[in-house]
């Protein structure tokens, strides 16, 4: 676990960012900052990425910084483990996570297992940036939430950050950590918070305090999830998209909830979900990815593990179906504030 | 919309049945072996081009066969490396060790001292030899049959039989399957069990040097059988596409495992030609003759260091015994190949040729074999000292769990108390292994 303590900022009022520019700039810093540091994948260089996640960087920071390579995941990831054994710390991005898996041998197989493998001789310091999740009509291949594969495999943390502020501070942290991070981004939420009701218009990150991004360095621990929401009812435990979905609802129902930004699946805090379990009794989960075997399940088992004597109710998981992410049906298919609004009467029924 | 697969030819057609062509190798166990279809060229007849040349030019290097040592023993044409006698002593040295090594280890395997070995009997030049072409801080990138690297950059032998018994004293605390060797210090990276990764990271590695405007090169090493991997195909286009500096060695030995190198494609191409598809300098070297496996390498080497890009070789060879200990070959090819093999074998090869140029004889090199062989035996009973596999677990149940990542996280540090607390009970005693 990191033992980085979160920094102290003081954000300059009225400077707001959307997820993107904070991502931007939390790049940004670390080319400035760390001259080991490099940016590479597909369009990342002189067009600055097909969500403009690194745009201006390559002009900034030079071409040998950030770089265009060729369309090969296993080469991306690949490369980026002999760099990171050079000494380099390579942010590699992935442009969808559902193009992760030609890169999965190289990640799961060698970078997650490099440092353990030569007892420390050689590590794999990479974050591996990608964006994940659905709700914007994708389809099966630019809308799934693979992250279940990687919190099973020894070695990887897998960070997903669901605001602006958060997302630059983990993504520094991230970028820092010796350790290879799988950095999932939703980007449902780059341009704003989502509350699931696909037909009202999305509420940009400006109106959102969480937009709120100081200047300059700082970082938020890897390994610590944030309350989003204190609350006595129910503990829901969400990341990424899902938290705004979840908080959405709550509110919409009038709920007292507490819910938890997990921000780091991978090592989990555990600390923070005991603790709000042990408070509130009920535990309802959610989340985009698929059900059987998704993170839920291991958060849910955690919770029935370590908090038995507090549950007034079976912990509920609210998960998208275990079908491919359908296109013209996604609306059915997204856990939404219908599916996650049952679960919350029936585990407050019980 | 046919729900099941059409398996009989439709009648109404008059097209040609297709045929499904599944490679088979000439020979298989039993079979009398005959290999004079293998083209390979005179000693020495082999141009050499600048470091500089454009891989297009490169055809005749990538389909031929690049050879110093004839049949004379002395060595030949413009690729003749002319090294001093005492280099090439050296080199037949390090390849007498890697054989006395190979040999021993793999008896330790059968006295079940540890649960497995590799030899690369036969291939001994095409790692011994690049690892002598390269600077001592060249990244070298693996795969589990290049040990004569370790032995031609001095790494010591107690610590690759330390590795392989996975004793107390291994540097991997055990977590490794004996041969995966690993040492920053030699700038030998750690060999992985998943085949054809390294070539990917090698290119990496080399494009870090490049970026910081280093001096260091990378190599990587591949069988044959492991250029059918995405990976290999990915490394060759980036090394490419970024110029970087790097040696992709492809070792042809023939066989991976069962399978015969048709299965990896060498029926129609050679796996130095794979190169010039991509834009990379190719050449396809006699893998058992060390003077030629050099030149090549230094060839690379020096084109590498010059910023004029990749290199691909083939060292072409013979795998003369078993993949690794639970491997019997006989099962799957005729036992005269090994003897019938037109490239012979690359220690009596350069044997033969410092004995031509009046450096060497057959007393010292019987002496040498002799030396090699009390030192692996006493150095074998050093490490037996720390244990081997057999005499119980040699590291603290809590190293199990350390450098999985830089600190533990909550859930490895109770995974650790689970297995220290059961430690008793399945084992007997408070410390049961020492």
């Amino acid at each position: 676990m990191s033992d980085v303590t979160e920094t102290a900022v003081e954000a300059a009022t009225g400077r707001r960012l959307n997820m993107i520019e904070a991502i931007n700039e939390a790049l940004d810093i670390m080319l400035a900052r760390d001259p080991d540091v490099i940016i590479m994948g597909e369009d990342v260089g002189y067009f600055g990425g097909v969500f403009r996640a690194t745009a201006g960087l390559q002009a900034k920071h030079g071409k040998t910084r950030v770089f265009d390579t060729p369309i090969s995941e296993c080469g991306i990831i690949g490369v980026a483990v002999g760099m990171g054994a050079y000494g380099l710390r390579p942010v590699p991005e992935i442009q969808f996570a559902d193009y992760i898996y030609p890169g999965l041998d190289q990640l799961i197989s060698e970078a997650a297992r490099l440092r353990y493998r030569s007892a420390g001789d050689f590590i794999a310091p990479l974050t591996v940036r990608s964006p994940f999740g659905g709700g914007i009509f994708g389809g099966q291949t630019h809308s799934q939430s693979p992250e279940a594969l990687f919190t099973h495999v020894s070695g990887l943390k897998t960070v997903i950050p669901s605001t602006p502020h958060d997302a630059k501070g983990l993504l520094i942290a991230a970028i820092e950590d010796n350790d290879p991070v799988i950095f999932f981004e939703p980007k449902r939420i780059y341009n704003g918070p989502f509350s699931g009701y696909y037909d009202k218009p999305v509420e940009p990150w400006k109106k959102h305090d969480a937009s709120i991004v100081p200047e300059g360095y700082y970082k938020i621990p890897l390994g610590k999830a944030r309350i989003v929401r204190e609350g006595e009812a129910l503990t829901i435990l969400a990341y990424g998209t899902m938290v705004h979905v979840a908080e959405a609802v709550c509110r919409e129902k009038g709920v007292d909830a507490e819910i938890l930004d997990l921000r780091t699946l991978v090592p989990l805090d555990i600390e923070a979900i005991e603790a709000s379990v042990e408070k509130t009794g009920r535990c309802m989960i959610v989340h985009e990815a698929t059900r059987t075997s998704g993170f839920g399940a291991e958060l849910s088992a955690l919770v029935t593990e370590r908090c038995f004597y507090h549950l007034e109710a079976p912990v509920e998981r609210v998960t998208g179906f275990d079908t491919p992410y359908p296109h013209s049906l996604e609306w059915a298919y997204f856990p939404g504030p219908v599916r996650i609004g049952e679960a919350i009467d029936k585990l407050l029924s019980e | 919309m046919a729900d099941k697969a059409q398996t009989a030819k439709p009648a109404d057609t008059n097209r040609p049945a297709l045929a499904l062509h599944v490679p088979e190798p000439k020979y298989r166990s039993g079979d009398t072996v005959d290999f004079s279809h293998i083209e390979i060229g005179q000693a020495g007849a082999q141009p050499r081009p600048d470091e500089s040349a454009h891989p297009s030019q490169m055809a005749d290097l990538a389909y031929g066969l690049i050879r110093v040592l004839g049949e004379d023993n002395h060595a030949h044409g413009p690729w003749n490396p002319r090294l001093d006698a005492e280099t090439l002593r050296a080199m037949l040295g390090h390849m007498a060790m890697v054989r006395a090594f190979d040999e021993r280890m793999f008896r330790g395997q059968r006295q079940g001292k540890t649960s497995f070995y590799m030899k690369c009997t036969g291939e001994e030049a095409t790692s011994i030899a690049p690892a002598m072409a390269l600077a001592s801080d060249d990244m070298v990138f693996p795969s589990y049959r290049q040990q004569g690297i370790l032995i031609a950059r001095g790494y010591p032998l107690i610590e690759m039989i330390n590795q392989i018994y996975s004793n107390k004293a291994d540097k991997l605390k055990g977590r490794q399957l004996p041969i995966m060797y690993s040492s920053r210090e030699h700038s030998f990276f750690s060999i992985s069990g998943n085949l054809a990764t390294q070539c990917p990271q090698a290119v990496g590695w080399a494009m870090a040097s490049a970026i910081k405007g280093d001096s260091r090169i990378a190599a990587s090493w591949v069988g044959e059988g492991s250029t059918a991997e995405g990976d290999f195909h990915s490394a060759c286009t980036f090394a490419a596409v970024y110029n970087a500096p790097v040696i992709l060695n492809v070792v042809n030995n023939q066989w991976a495992i069962s399978s015969f190198s048709g299965f990896a494609g060498a029926e129609r191409t050679t796996f130095a030609a794979r190169g010039l598809g991509h834009g990379i300098a190719a050449l396809r070297v006699d893998g058992n003759d060390a003077l030629a496996c050099f030149a090549a390498a230094r060839w690379a080497a020096n084109r590498a260091r010059a910023n004029h890009g990749p290199t691909l070789i083939e060292y072409f060879t013979y795998r003369a015994e078993g993949h690794s200990t639970s491997d019997d070959p006989s099962g799957y090819r005729s036992a005269q190949e090994r003897e019938e093999w037109p490239l012979g074998d690359p220690v009596n090869r350069l044997k033969n040729h410092l004995i031509a140029i009046g450096e060497w004889d057959e007393e010292r090199q019987a002496a040498m074999d002799l030396a090699c062989a009390e030192k692996v035996k006493e150095t074998t009973k050093e490490a037996e000292k720390n244990g081997i596999l057999g005499h119980g677990l040699h590291h603290p149940f809590h190293t199990m769990f350390e450098d999985v990542y830089e600190k533990l996280p909550w859930h490895l540090e109770e995974q650790a108390e689970q297995a220290i607390r059961e430690r008793v009970t399945k084992f007997g005693s408070e410390r049961p292994f020492g």
